[in-house]
């Protein structure tokens, strides 16, 4: 079992917290696990991502040049990565950022209207959350009710209120993966 | 003990605090700048010493002040600061008092930028300020590493009354692992008959690098190497994978070993007998170890993040008893195992074209 997943976007967008939630899902199921981020100087605005590797076995290299899974929150992501995902994988689109569509065969690729959906559930933010929800039912890389015992914990204080609103973004964005 | 996932950075902080780290003096820099910010928060709410200095070079002279009361002392830079820490540094080692140091490298020379690097490995391991002396240099590959390391960091700066340096890159600084956080350490304190702590009652003591007397100066060196010869015998350090029967050997560092760590596993899949060997210690240098494993393997590959600095090293422990390739990135690139495999391949076809 190994999933090199890169989730990549505008710094402000979530990246590097959705990440985390993959990591510390990873942590909770047991797995090897590595999360690592691009840290130059990324702040809003500026594009950030992330790199989590998930292994039944101890994790070498935590960083990676062909993902087994990406989720792209923009333009330049979806360009810098869609070329690099390893054949058979998975391609995660913000199709509400990103018109391009990939004439790869070689991987599933999932177009998810992620800030729309997040923005009709009341919180545009959650974006993050509904393309890791379309890339957990891709992948099967995690379990969702893990996921949902990681937001519980791992949720910012000032987002508390909008926990059971995440946790139905995750879903929704798994089920654009069926 | 449950894993709790932790940032390098801040792994090695929380290690320092529970190694009973009493004082901590730096500046901040990225990609080192969350240790400090960690410690800011936790060292006040405990009672215990946090300045921001002005400068790394106030920084480091704070520590060395602090350090000659017998207190654990730290700070923590990245390549830059830890430059402008060196005058310093040469006056502790001169004064012999135990100073733990981390540097969370990043691409020089000069500004460079605050990408991962390893190429303060010749500044770290071969003394870096003027004088005979040369600093214990641990390079952690894992946060899990990276907070063990620290925790012994001061037992082995106060064994030897000298400097620990734990040289990790940015990527293990920014790195999230889960591990397992070494428990928090009661500290006895005991007087050890140096440190300066008001002479009242007792004969004074004298902290100092000053020798006037060439004989007493050389002395005073000669002293150090013994030092060093103690500190070569016992502190090395290193991890082996796959060597038992390999018949080519990766030899890298820190983030380097990680790439090379996934290489060699993908390399046995492709049936190339190929193995790790991973110094941690980088002073003392595994040596004696690199030497024996010379004898084993038919050719050695060194990965490093800079031009080929521990290359040297290699070189004189393994002399020209096997081929040695290298293979290196700079200015903050990092080896990806995509990058070693090929490399381990060629030295397979080396292998052949000799034989």
């Amino acid at each position: 079992m190994l999933h090199e997943i890169v989730i990549s976007g505008f710094g402000g967008q979530g990246a590097l917290f959705a990440g985390q939630l993959l990591a510390y899902g990873a942590l909770e199921e047991g797995w090897h696990v590595t999360w690592i981020p691009s840290y130059g100087p990324e702040m809003r605005g500026g594009t950030a991502n992330c790199t989590v590797i998930i292994s039944d076995e101890e994790i070498g290299s935590p960083l990676t040049r062909h993902p087994t899974a990406a989720i792209v929150m923009n333009l330049p992501s979806y360009e810098r990565f869609e070329p690099l995902i390893a054949p058979g994988g998975v391609l995660v689109v913000n199709a509400s950022l990103i018109a391009q569509k990939s004439q790869r065969a070689d991987i599933r690729i999932i177009y998810a209207p992620a800030n729309d959906i997040a923005a009709e559930l009341g919180a545009a933010q959650m974006a993050n959350v509904v393309l890791v929800g379309a890339m957990l039912a891709a992948t099967g890389a995690l379990q969702f009710e893990t996921l949902d015992q990681v937001l519980d914990k791992h949720i910012s204080a000032r987002h508390r209120d909008k926990l059971e609103l995440n946790k139905r973004a995750l879903r929704r964005g798994g089920a654009l993966a069926v | 003990m449950t894993k709790e996932l932790w940032k390098g950075n801040e792994a090695l902080a929380e290690a320092a605090l529970r190694a009973g780290l009493e004082a901590y003096f730096g500046y901040p820099i990225t990609p080192q700048t969350e240790l400090l910010e960690y410690l800011a928060k936790k060292m006040l709410a405990t009672g215990r010493a946090f300045v921001q200095a002005e400068s790394e070079v106030a920084a480091i002279n704070m520590v060395y002040g602090a350090a000659s009361t017998g207190a654990r002392v730290m700070s923590s830079s990245s390549s830059p600061g830890m430059s402008l820490m060196q005058e310093g540094l040469s006056y502790i080692a001169g004064s012999q008092v135990p100073v733990v140091l981390v540097d969370i490298m990043r691409g020089g020379p000069g500004l460079g930028n605050i990408a991962p690097s390893q190429s303060d490995y010749f500044q770290l391991t071969k003394g870096g300020g003027h004088g005979d002396y040369r600093p214990i240099v641990l390079a952690p590959a894992s946060v899990q590493e990276a907070a063990d390391l620290m925790y012994g960091a001061f037992d082995l700066a106060d064994k030897y009354r000298y400097i620990v340096i734990i040289a990790a890159d940015g990527n293990i600084g920014q790195m999230m692992e889960p591990i397992e956080m070494p428990p928090q350490r009661r500290l006895e304190k005991k007087d050890r008959g140096w440190e300066l702590t008001g002479a009242a009652g007792r004969p004074h003591r004298l902290i100092s690098s000053i020798y006037l007397q060439s004989e007493a100066l050389h002395q005073f060196n000669m002293h150090l190497q013994a030092k060093h010869r103690q500190i070569e015998q016992n502190e090395v350090r290193y991890e082996e994978y796959l060597l038992d029967d390999a018949e080519y050997a990766v030899v890298a560092f820190g983030s380097a070993a990680r790439a090379a760590h996934s290489a060699v596993r993908w390399a046995r899949a492709k049936n190339i007998r190929a193995g790790l060997f991973r110094p941690i210690s980088l002073y003392p240098f595994p040596h004696a170890q690199l030497t024996a494993l010379a004898q084993r393997v038919r050719a050695l590959l060194v990965v490093e993040m800079n031009t080929g600095q521990m290359l040297e090293d290699v070189r004189l422990a393994v002399a020209e008893r096997v081929p040695i390739q290298f293979y290196g990135v700079t200015g903050g690139l990092v080896p990806f195992a995509d990058d070693v495999l090929p490399e381990i391949e060629k030295l397979t076809r080396l292998d052949n074209g000799a034989s």
